[in-house]
């Protein structure tokens, strides 16, 4: 009973009552972070670092503060998604998918309701996996090199057609517009410049937050200015609040198998939430079929990216701790807090700082309980942003993102490229084509780009290094890599073949 | 009246914005918070006030940016005579100069001021790796150039790629372009694609392994310092195998070039006080850094140095034409 032992240490570390208000006041921080649009996870942890470095905070409180702020900032991402149709965050994306539909047909209460649980659901979860599996699971990275990195991001490109129910294609072409957005920026294995015109803010890419808040926020506010207000889900009437026990009790397998996945897709240090909701979503949508109604605004299709993204976020802090590999753009930040702080994570730091571990894990778990009991009561507070003026809310709202974008570099530049993502989420709308196979474009073709370059390297330019990954064991095919191109294969091909035998291919309608 | 209290009042808080604008010094971390510049500025910038070498606390602006890029050409062009600032500094700045990284920016047109403390450079194997010294995975390398590969935590031609280059020029091999590297994201990573049997070695910084070290799934095969590194006694150094490099992760400051040279002697004094601290001990202890000052003039003919040879294997390795 080794590990009740170690919870009880970490509980009288964390159950302090300093330590319980930063708790709470991370989780409440973390939850308007991730819900103002430009405002991420990491971005949020990223300003909070000098407050704690001012505040004097000692190595357990900050990690407790700012693991709660990411949280809740996990939990605050579904808020915006639902509401306005613009994700608060990056993982948040999947949840606009249903969630907005669900909010326009009246039911916004509902799915804050089944998305909170959801995500309560899968962090509770991934918290426990953390606690009993993660000196085990770090060997899991030991198994993924580059190879095996661009199988799985294969995999999910070949399934990204299918987010679009109505027309594949479309869903294609959206996602190539992403994979060129991804281009631009320093060439990942020489340093050179890539079609960024000589222009220095050009260097490091194009942020996809950028393009997040361009593609759905302005975007938004055009169509608002030309349908003279009439195409929000501002001012829907909504519906009494209530708790949907029905529906919670109807999405439990759902939530359970987006969190398992959701887990494991946060372990591997080069997949994180993003990969984990994206994949969630898509396995759920083939399990229910087109029965599943996915994409009209049904419970399942807000619970699993949500149980998903929250569950990899706690798989991220896998790696992170065990190896001090981030397996996130916020663990990254939380990496180098934790460095700060002169703690050195890596494969002794569970036996060397059983205090920092543990309080942190006993923390998790506290978190998770406040975000849940903060965020069901509140969504009364939430739905009331409907009710406010579209004409005042969706200015607003982009107003806030721009902050939150200007925040990120510091410079005029980005605002610039948020407006023209604006135009270009407009016209692709216009043209009936979804946004987002373009954010998952940006998101995935920078790492697919870089695990493909690097096992060409480690294979010196032979494709069979995609199947024999481990150079130095020449004759040993990776079981690993060898599923995964199996599995994006046939995610490719298989639907063309097999939907003439299932059902006749929808006529395209919206 | 009332119009003329406001008037008097606007005056007086213009003037005092004013006069602390012009005492507080500032601080530049070319990075977001948390990072190794942010260390460098907040820590540096905390002592400096601590002891009484500036009258006001430093103000740390973390200007993140195309590597340190976007701040480099903020000083050069917009704030050139500031000599109320200093802006953090390491070896990627100096290597990312040297290869033409920062858009057409050359390292003369800041003042290098100093460097008060160093990550010291390390090559490791895997634990089961069959290289047991630094002779051997050099001499696998020369005999096959294709039965090593490297991976580190900064991209291709960033200062982990360059380590075992310079380590193999020392040994007189010329083919460096056969050479493989994958940069990867961190040091860590790197070592859990080494550990993984992904690539053979890893290049880093000492404090990025040291986990790994105590945990007994690496082993580190030499140290880039030109003396064992204290507390790490039983590791090699390079020089001691036979290869003449010294090759460490400074950390420092640099200066905008129109401040007079009063104004950049005044800075390297106050460096040297830091260097010369309590404080700046304590503070290296607790984050791996090993003892390595060099500060002033002196400091700026060993960058032209490092630069000009940086650029001359980045050349050789084409990542710079």
């Amino acid at each position: 009973m080794e590990i009740l032992d170690n919870l009880a240490l970490g509980f009288s570390i964390a159950l302090s009552p300093w330590t319980l208000m930063l708790a709470v006041l991370g989780c409440f921080i973390g939850t308007i972070v991730g819900a103002l649009p430009g405002l991420g996870p990491s971005n949020g942890v990223a300003i909070m670092i000098p407050i704690t470095f001012s505040m004097g905070l000692d190595a357990v409180s900050a990690l407790v503060l700012l693991t709660s702020i990411y949280y809740g900032a996990m939990y605050g991402g579904r808020i915006s998604s639902i509401l306005l149709n613009i994700p608060g965050d990056e993982p948040a994306l999947m949840t606009t998918l249903d969630g907005y539909p669900m909010a326009k047909n009246g039911r916004a209460a509902d799915a804050l309701v089944i998305s909170g649980v959801a995500s309560f659901v899968g962090a509770l979860l991934a918290t426990i996996g953390l606690m009993l599996l993660a000196p085990l699971l770090s060997r899991v990275a030991y198994q993924f090199g580059p190879g095996e990195y661009f199988a799985l991001y294969l995999l999910a490109f070949a399934t990204l057609g299918g987010i679009s129910s109505n027309n594949q294609a479309k869903a294609a072409l959206a996602s190539c517009i992403g994979l060129m957005i991804a281009m631009i920026g320093l060439d990942p294995n020489s340093g050179l410049p890539r079609l960024t015109g000589g222009n220095l803010h050009l260097y490091d890419g194009i942020d996809f937050l950028v393009a997040i808040v361009g593609l759905f926020a302005v975007s938004e506010i055009f169509f608002f200015i030309e349908s003279h207000g009439k195409s929000s889900a501002a001012g829907v009437t909504i519906d009494k609040v209530r708790v949907p026990w029905r529906d919670i009790w109807s999405t439990r397998w759902t939530m359970l198998r987006s969190s398992f996945l959701g887990f494991f897709a946060g372990v591997l240090p080069g997949a994180g939430a993003s990969l984990g909701s994206f994949m969630t979503y898509m396995m759920e949508k083939s399990i229910a079929g087109d029965k599943g109604k996915f994409g009209t605004g049904v419970p399942k299709g807000v619970a699993a990216p949500e149980a998903g993204n929250n569950a990899a976020a706690g798989g991220a802090l896998v790696p992170m701790l065990t190896l001090g590999v981030p397996g996130s753009g916020t663990t990254a930040v939380l990496l180098a807090v934790l460095v700060t702080l002169n703690i050195t994570p890596g494969p002794t730091l569970f036996t060397d700082r059983p205090d920092v571990v543990w309080g942190l894990i006993a923390a998790l778990l506290i978190a998770n309980f406040v975000l849940l009991f903060m965020n069901v009561p509140m969504v009364k507070v939430f739905v009331k942003v409907l009710q406010v003026p579209p004409a005042i809310l969706l200015p607003g709202v982009t107003m806030v993102s721009f902050v939150g974008i200007y925040s990120l570099t510091g410079s005029y530049f980005d605002l610039l490229l948020v407006v023209g993502f604006g135009v270009l989420g407009y016209l692709l709308r216009k043209l009936d084509i979804p946004t987002v196979p373009v954010i998952l474009g940006i998101l995935l073709g920078h790492q697919m780009e870089k695990q493909l370059r690097d096992a060409m390297v480690l294979s010196d330019g032979s494709a069979w290094g995609l199947i024999y990954t481990r150079p130095s064991q020449p004759e040993d095919i990776s079981y690993i890599a060898t599923g995964l191109l199996i599995a994006a294969v046939l995610g490719f091909f298989a639907p063309i073949f097999l939907r003439r035998f299932i059902t006749k291919p929808q006529r395209v309608s919206d | 009246m009332k119009y003329f209290n406001f008037k008097a009042l606007s005056v007086s808080v213009a003037l005092s914005v004013g006069a602390t604008s012009a005492m507080a010094a500032e601080c530049i971390a070319p990075a977001n918070p948390g990072g190794g510049w942010d260390f460098t500025c907040r820590q540096i910038g905390k002592i400096l006030f601590d002891i009484g070498q500036v009258d006001a606390p430093v103000q740390v602006t973390n200007l993140a940016g195309a590597g340190g890029g976007l701040a480099f050409s903020t000083v050069v062009n917009e704030r050139n005579d500031d000599v109320d600032l200093i802006v953090a500094a390491s070896s990627a700045t100096t290597t990312r100069l040297a290869q033409n990284a920062y858009g057409g920016a050359t390292a003369d047109q800041v003042r290098f001021v100093g460097a008060i403390g160093a990550d010291p450079g390390v090559i490791v194997v895997a634990a089961d790796s069959p290289y047991q010294n630094l002779n051997e995975l050099i001499d696998a390398i020369i005999a096959d150039p294709g039965s090593v590969a490297f991976a580190g935590g900064s991209a291709v031609g960033g200062f982990d790629h360059l380590k075992p280059l310079q380590v193999l020029t020392a040994a007189g091999f010329t083919d460096i372009t056969a050479v493989r590297y994958i940069g990867v994201d961190g040091g860590a990573d790197a070592i859990t694609q080494t550990v993984g049997g992904f690539t053979q070695a890893m290049t880093g910084d000492m404090s990025e392994v040291v986990g790994f070290l105590d945990s007994g799934d690496i082993r580190v095969l030499a140290v880039l310092t030109e003396e064992r590194v204290p507390g790490f006694e039983d590791i090699p150094t390079a020089m001691e195998q036979g290869y003449d490099v010294v090759a460490v992760n400074w950390r420092g400051l640099y200066v905008p070039k129109g401040i007079s040279d009063e104004d950049f002697n005044l800075w390297a004094e106050r460096l040297q006080a830091v260097a010369d601290s309590a404080e700046w001990q304590q503070a290296m202890t607790d984050n791996g850094l090993a003892p390595f000052t060099k500060v002033g003039d002196d400091f700026q003919s060993w960058i032209d140095s490092v630069v000009a040879s940086t650029e001359e294997l980045s050349r050789e390795i084409g990542v710079i034409q």
